[in-house]
C-alpha cells in the first residue's frame, strides 16, 4: 500500500516537472514581445526594454523557468506585465466562481447519470432502455457551448424565465445567483450527464454478469436489491475513472461556456489574458489547470485502493 | 421506478449539502472585493434610485490611463469621473467645462483659463488653479503613455489666482487646446495620485464606486456634484466579450443600452421592434487601407492611385459593414472641423486602374496584404483583394495575429505592403502621415509644412489648412480610408441623451436620463 502510495506520488512529481517546461516551452515560443505588447502600440523601445528587463525577459530562458517554477513552489504567481497587479489573488476571485459552475456541473451529471445509467443496464432491451439510451447518444454528440447558445435561445431570449447571461456573487444577491446559475449549469452539466450515462450503463452491465451478483440473485435478493448490495461498489470503479478524466473536460468546457454566458471565471481570465499577451499571466493559469487534473487523477489512483480492497492485496 | 426516485432524492440531497459548504465557503473569503476596489460590500448604493446598465466591448486592463494605453480606460471614467478644462461637443467642437472662458494671446502662446469656483473633488477638497497646474505638470512628469507627448508643448503652466490659470507654450499650438479635452487633460488631485489604479478621485458627475475585474465598472453619482446633477444615481458599465451575449442581455433586459454594436449585421433583431431604439452615429475611426509608402511598389504614386482606382468603397462598405458608416475620401471623420468630402478625387473606376498598374506593371510582384485578426479587417480584407485583383495586382492576403504579431511586423517593422487598420485616435491625420516614421513611411515635405503652419495658425487658418493638407494627402493617394466606423448603440426605448456621435475618448453618462 505504502509502496503503492510512494510510487504514484513519484509519477505525479514526474509529471509536474515534464509539464511545466512544456507549459513554458510553449509560452516562450510564441511569436510577438509581451513587454512590447504590454505598453501598446506607441511605446518608446526604451521603455520596452526598461519593462523587459523589470519582469527578467532579458534573462536567459533556464533562468526565467527557475524564477518562475520557484515563484510557483511559493504560491507566488508574480505579476501580472499587463495590469503589474499580483496574479494569485485575482486568480483565486476568478477561480471560486469557475468552481461553483464546476461543481454544480459535475453534481447534475451524477444525479443524471447514475439513475438513468442504472435503468438503462437494467431494461437494455426494452423500448424504454433503448430510448434513454438514444438521447444520451445525442448529449453526448453535443459540444456544451452549443449547448449554451440553444439553452440561452430558449429559455431566455424567447421565453424569458432565465437571464441569458451575467454573474452575481452569491452573498450579493442569492435569487440572481441561482438564476443566473441555471443555464450555464445545464448546458456543462448535460452533457457531461450524457458522457457519464454511458458509463455508469456500461459498467452496470458489466458488473450483472459477475459471479457474485448471480450468487446474490440465487440467495433471493431481487435484481435491484443484489445492486445495491454488491452492484454499485464494483460498478463505482470505473466510473470514478470517467469522472476524474471529465473534470478535466468539464474544466475546459468551462472556458467556453463562461465566454458564453459572460461569467467572470478562470476561463474568461485566460481567454482576456491570452488576448492581452499577458504571458506570465497565461502561464500561471495553464500551469494550475494542469495541476489540478493531475491532482485529480492523484487522488482517483488512491480511491481505487480504498474503493477496491482487492487492489490493496495484488500490490503486496 | 420507486428505485430511481431514491437516488434522485439522495442526490438532489448532496447538491444542497454541498450548496450550503460552497456558499459559506465564497461568504467567508469575500467574493466582492475584486481588486481591491474596497467597500464591495454595498454596491445596492442609494436605496431606490435609478440606475443604468450599458453594455460595452472592452474591459479595461486597469484603471490608469497615465500609465496604462487602451480606450477603455477613458470611455468609463473621462467626463464621468475626470473631468477636463475644456470639452468637444457633438458637433467636434470646443466648449467649456471646468473652464468657463479662455482668452488666447496674440502670439498664440499664452492661454489664460477662468475657471469655474464651485468644482470640488469627490473626497471633499476645492478644484482650484493649483490642482491643475499639478495635473498639466504631472502629464509631463510622471506619464508613462505615450499620449503624453500631447503636453511637450507646454512651457510652463502656473496658478495666477485660485480661479486663474496661465499656460505658456513654447509655440503657438492649436492641437494642444483640443488635447486638453482627452485624457491629458484629465485634472486630478495630488493627495489622490497613489489610487489612480484602483480608486480614482476626480470632479466629475460620478464617483467611481467599484470594479468587479472580468465583469464590470459601477459608478454612483456625486451628491456634491458643481454642474447639472446626473439623472441616474447608479450606471454600471458591463463588459461582453461576445458580441452575441451582448445583444441577448438587452433582450433578456440585463443591460439597458449596447455602448458599441460590434457585428452590424445583428442590428436587424432590433429593428422594427418598437421596445428598442437605434442611434446610430460617426466616429473618428478611419478604417484605413495602409500601403507602405517607403518602399515598391507603393512607394510608386501611380501604383497607389491605381490602389485607389480599383477599390468600389460603396460596394465595399456594404459587404463588409452591412452598409453601415461613411464614406470620406480622406483622412478626416466628418465630425471634425476640416471635413470635406473628398470621395470624388478617386471614384472607382476600373479602367483607369487597369491602365495603371499595367503602365506600372505592378502586376508582376505580388502585393502582400497583412491584416491583423481583427473583425472588420478580416470581413473587408477578402473584398479588397478581390477589387484589388480586378485591376490587375496580384494579393497575397495573410492574417496576423493581433495585437500581438501584427504589431510587431507591421507597425514596428513595417515589413507589410498593405494593410487594414482603423486608427480611431481623434484628429490623427498628423500623427499617421505627417512623421515619416510611422508605419505608413509617407514622407511628404510640403503636407508637413501644411500641418504645422495649421497648428500655430488662428482656428480659421487651422480649418483652411487642413482642408489643404487632407486634399493632398487623398490626391497623394498616401493610403486610401475605405471608410469611417459608425457609432451604432441599440438602447430601451425611453433612454434619452446618448451620445450619436462617438467623438472624443469618454462614454458620456451624465446626459443620460429615462423619459
Amino acid at each position: 500500500m505504502l509502496l503503492q502510495i510512494l510510487r504514484r506520488t513519484a509519477a505525479l512529481v514526474a509529471s509536474l516537472v515534464v509539464s511545466s517546461m512544456l507549459v513554458f516551452v510553449f509560452m516562450a515560443l510564441l511569436p510577438g514581445d509581451p513587454a512590447r505588447v504590454a505598453l501598446g502600440v506607441n511605446a518608446s523601445d526604451a521603455s520596452v526594454a526598461q519593462l523587459r528587463q523589470q519582469f527578467g525577459l532579458d534573462q536567459p530562458l533556464v533562468t526565467q523557468y527557475l524564477s518562475w517554477v520557484g515563484g510557483f513552489l511559493r504560491f507566488d504567481l508574480g505579476t501580472s506585465y499587463v495590469s503589474k497587479v499580483a496574479i494569485a489573488p485575482q486568480i483565486v476571485d476568478r477561480l471560486q466562481v469557475t468552481l461553483w459552475l464546476v461543481v454544480c456541473s459535475m453534481v447534475l451529471a451524477l444525479v443524471i447519470a447514475i439513475p438513468l445509467g442504472t435503468v438503462m443496464a437494467l431494461r437494455q432491451r426494452r423500448p424504454s432502455g433503448l430510448v434513454l439510451s438514444a438521447l444520451s447518444q445525442v448529449g453526448v454528440a453535443v459540444p456544451a457551448f452549443l449547448a449554451g447558445i440553444l439553452l440561452v435561445t430558449v429559455f431566455a431570449v424567447k421565453l424569458q424565465w432565465l437571464p441569458a447571461n451575467g454573474w452575481t456573487p452569491p452573498n450579493e444577491d442569492p435569487v440572481q445567483f441561482l438564476r443566473q446559475l441555471v443555464l450555464p449549469v445545464l448546458a456543462l452539466g448535460l452533457v457531461q450527464g450524457a458522457v457519464l450515462t454511458r458509463y455508469v450503463r456500461s459498467a452496470i452491465l458489466d458488473v450483472q454478469r459477475e459471479d457474485y451478483i448471480r450468487t446474490a440473485r440465487a440467495k433471493g435478493l431481487g435484481a435491484m436489491r443484489a445492486l445495491r448490495r454488491h452492484g454499485f461498489r464494483n460498478a463505482a470503479i470505473p466510473v470514478v475513472t470517467v469522472l476524474a478524466l471529465q473534470l478535466a473536460t468539464l474544466l475546459i468546457g468551462a472556458v467556453v461556456v463562461e465566454r458564453v454566458f459572460v461569467i467572470p471565471g478562470l476561463g474568461s481570465l485566460l481567454l482576456d489574458q491570452v488576448a492581452n499577451r499577458d504571458l506570465i499571466f497565461v502561464q500561471d493559469i495553464v500551469m494550475l489547470l494542469v495541476l489540478a487534473v493531475l491532482l485529480v487523477n492523484f487522488v482517483v489512483d488512491l480511491l481505487y485502493l480504498v474503493i477496491d480492497p482487492r487492489l490493496k492485496v495484488a500490490t503486496r | 421506478m420507486k428505485h430511481t426516485r431514491i437516488g434522485t432524492a439522495a442526490s438532489a440531497t448532496l447538491l444542497l449539502a454541498l450548496t450550503a459548504a460552497c456558499s459559506a465557503g465564497s461568504g467567508a473569503t469575500g467574493t466582492g472585493g475584486s481588486g481591491g476596489a474596497g467597500g464591495a460590500g454595498g454596491a445596492g448604493g442609494s436605496g431606490g434610485g435609478t440606475s443604468l446598465t450599458v453594455g460595452l466591448v472592452a474591459e479595461p486592463a486597469s484603471l490608469d490611463f497615465t500609465t496604462k494605453d487602451g480606450a477603455a480606460i477613458p470611455q468609463a471614467l473621462l467626463d464621468n469621473v475626470y473631468e477636463t478644462l475644456v470639452k468637444v461637443d457633438q458637433q467636434g467642437d470646443l466648449k467649456p467645462a471646468l473652464a468657463k472662458s479662455w482668452t488666447v494671446s496674440p502670439d498664440r502662446r499664452t492661454y489664460t483659463f477662468d475657471l469655474v469656483d464651485n468644482a470640488k473633488f469627490t473626497d471633499g477638497q476645492p478644484f482650484t488653479a493649483k490642482d491643475a497646474v499639478y495635473s498639466i505638470d504631472r502629464v509631463k512628469n510622471a506619464w508613462t503613455v505615450s499620449l503624453k507627448a500631447a503636453m511637450d508643448v507646454v512651457q510652463d503652466a502656473k496658478a495666477l489666482s485660485d480661479t486663474k490659470l496661465q499656460v505658456t507654450l513654447s509655440k503657438p499650438s492649436n492641437d494642444w487646446l483640443y488635447r486638453m479635452s482627452t485624457r491629458v487633460g484629465a485634472m486630478m488631485a495630488e493627495k489622490e495620485a497613489s489610487g489612480l489604479a484602483t480608486k480614482p478621485v476626480g470632479t466629475g458627475p460620478y464617483v467611481f464606486d467599484q470594479w468587479r475585474r472580468g465583469d464590470s465598472i459601477s459608478l454612483k453619482a456625486n451628491p456634491s456634484y458643481w454642474g447639472k446633477k446626473p439623472y441616474f444615481q447608479q450606471v454600471t458599465l458591463k463588459y461582453f466579450k461576445d458580441p452575441t451575449a451582448l445583444n441577448n442581455a438587452l433582450l433578456t433586459k440585463t443591460i439597458n443600452v449596447i455602448g458599441t454594436v460590434q457585428a452590424p449585421e445583428s442590428l436587424a433583431q432590433f429593428q422594427g421592434n418598437d421596445a428598442y431604439e437605434i442611434v446610430e452615429g460617426s466616429t473618428n475611426g478611419e478604417v484605413l487601407l495602409s500601403m507602405n509608402n517607403g518602399k515598391a511598389p507603393f512607394n510608386n504614386v501611380k501604383v497607389r492611385q491605381a490602389a485607389r482606382y480599383a477599390i468600389d468603397h460603396k460596394a465595399l462598405l456594404d459587404t463588409c459593414w452591412a452598409g453601415h458608416g461613411s464614406l470620406v475620401g480622406s483622412m478626416v471623420p466628418p465630425t471634425d472641423p476640416w471635413y470635406e468630402d473628398l470621395t470624388g478625387l478617386y471614384p472607382h473606376d476600373l479602367a483607369k486602374a487597369k491602365a495603371l498598374v499595367a503602365e506600372t506593371n505592378a502586376g508582376a510582384t505580388p502585393v502582400r496584404l497583412r491584416i491583423p485578426s481583427l473583425p472588420y479587417a478580416v470581413s473587408c480584407g477578402q473584398v479588397v483583394k478581390s477589387q484589388l485583383e480586378q485591376a490587375g495586382f496580384k494579393v497575397t492576403l495573410d492574417q496576423l495575429e493581433f495585437p500581438a504579431v501584427w504589431l510587431q511586423s507591421v507597425f514596428k517593422d513595417a515589413d507589410y505592403d498593405m494593410s487594414i487598420i482603423a486608427h480611431v485616435e481623434p484628429r490623427d491625420m498628423p500623427a499617421v502621415f505627417g512623421n515619416p516614421k510611422y508605419y505608413t513611411r509617407y514622407d511628404n515635405k510640403q503636407f508637413q509644412a501644411d500641418l504645422a503652419a495649421a497648428d500655430s495658425g488662428t482656428p480659421d487658418e487651422q480649418v483652411t489648412l487642413m482642408k489643404k493638407a487632407a486634399r493632398e494627402l487623398s490626391q497623394d493617394a498616401a493610403g486610401d480610408v475605405l471608410f469611417v466606423l459608425p457609432n451604432l448603440m441599440v438602447a430601451e426605448k425611453g433612454i434619452t441623451g446618448l451620445p450619436k456621435n462617438a467623438i472624443t475618448e469618454s462614454f458620456e453618462l451624465a446626459d443620460l436620463a429615462r423619459s
